[in-house]
């Protein structure tokens, strides 16, 4: 029987591609596409086409399917156009065996659904491993380009560090900036680290727990941690939920926080005075003109 | 009425939960301490369900009486339930080794307070912040 319906389709390919291209087109408006070109869509539509055909024919061959999957992952088309695409074709395909068959019982039909689902069955799982495979590793991909982004420490001058934070802090990264922090003290040999929260929206009383821990862990290190870039907005909240952090240095801003590291590490900022001087001369002596 | 809902699965749900929240609050014309506040007790809320009922629900909506307007939060979830609500009410107490300040916190974050829990039923906390 499965030949048999095969030799029907490949012998009568030119009308059901037509009807297929036809249904498909009416799916266009309102739908995924309408942004695209009609000639990009129509050959898009051919190629499609193609790959069905020759996956029937060669029982599921996966270059071609491979190379026509790709091309729209990369062109940013949706996966519904593929599965409605196939949907369509099936449609399709039945109704066009059916409308040219003399004799017609339950048995021939059921056998016909049979085998154009096993036609198109492989070609959907495949297309959509690809889609999801895509997916999976983009998300993969950011993920790591994430973690990377996560605890940076920057070492800004001898026995000071900078800890910038940006962003949500969740149970992983929390657990990340205390492995960060411990390791930065004792690689670069910090006195202070200063911990910045300007970039984190929200803090809340597990941000909060976090903080203190890690904190707490670089006093026992004998180091000392500064927080900085406590918005005012944040003051208010880390107040009102109750939460104690008197326990180490805050500051408003990295600047504040900055000079007071300067200070406990016995140092302070002096402006350059003989370049001062330069200037003022020179203004003096414009002046003078 | 306007509502909205996010369903709390994942601890990523909670970032969406507090989005949605701040969102919500920038619209009904908070000021940026009270959005603050909002997206805190959100925070905290949506958190209590990850930690301890394991999934449930965050929703809003946007409440309008005669001379104020608010946004209302509830925090639904079908978890194990607490068992003595004062209790978790105190500064301080705490299952999971935290701060315990969550539950008084959201208390003093928010104008109104409500929590109704029974013990293998769930837990639904309604809290509002009135626009000032």
């Amino acid at each position: 029987m499965d030949t048999k319906f095969k030799k029907i389709v490949f012998e009568n390919s030119d009308m059901i591609v037509n009807m297929w291209m036809k249904e498909i087109e009416t799916l266009k408006d309102g739908n995924y596409t309408s942004s695209v070109s009609d000639e990009l869509f129509e050959s898009t539509n051919r190629e499609f086409v193609n790959v069905i055909f020759s996956s029937i024919q060669h029982r599921g061959s996966t270059h071609v399917v491979e190379d026509f999957s790709e091309k729209l992952i990369n062109l940013g088309w949706p996966l519904s156009y593929i599965t409605d695409g196939l949907q369509v074709f099936r449609r399709v395909t039945i109704d066009f065996i059916l409308s040219h068959t003399e004799r017609i019982d339950s048995t021939y039909i059921s056998e016909l659904i049979r085998s154009v689902d096993l036609w198109t069955e492989p070609l959907i799982r495949q297309l959509v491993n690809e889609y999801s495979g895509s997916w999976e590793h983009i998300v993969s991909l950011q993920r790591v380009a994430l973690q990377e982004l996560s605890a940076p420490l920057i070492p800004v001058m001898d026995n000071i560090t900078i800890m910038p934070l940006i962003g949500t802090i969740d149970t992983e990264r929390a657990k990340l900036i205390m492995e960060n922090l411990l390791d930065g003290v004792i690689k670069h040999n910090s006195e202070v680290v200063l911990m910045d929260i300007t970039g984190v929206p929200v803090v809340d009383t597990m941000v909060a727990h976090h903080i203190i821990q890690a904190a707490e862990a670089v006093r026992l290190i004998g180091s000392t941690c500064i927080l900085v870039g406590i918005r005012p907005e944040i003051a208010q909240t880390i107040v009102n939920l109750g939460i104690n952090l008197d326990k180490f240095p805050t500051q408003s801003s990295l600047k504040k926080g900055f000079s007071a590291a300067l200070n406990m590490t016995g140092r302070d900022i002096v402006e350059n005075q003989a370049k001062h001087k330069q200037i003022q001369d020179m203004i003096d002596s414009l002046s003078r003109e | 009425m306007e509502k909205s809902c996010v369903s709390i699965k994942i601890e990523l749900d909670i970032v969406a939960a507090r989005q949605l929240g701040r969102e919500l609050a920038k619209q009904v014309g908070f000021s940026v301490v009270d959005q603050a506040r909002f997206a805190t007790a959100v925070s905290e809320l949506a958190r209590n369900i990850y930690l301890y009922a394991d999934q449930g629900e965050i929703s809003f909506d946007i409440i309008k009486n005669m001379n104020q307007s608010g946004l209302r939060l509830t925090a639904t979830d079908k978890g194990p339930g607490i068992r003595d609500i004062s209790q978790v009410m105190q500064d301080g107490y705490t299952t999971s080794g935290g701060l315990g300040a969550g539950l008084p916190g959201v208390r003093r974050l928010m104008d109104d307070f409500d929590i109704i829990s029974e013990e293998n039923i769930g837990t639904t906390v309604t809290v509002v912040k009135w626009k000032r």
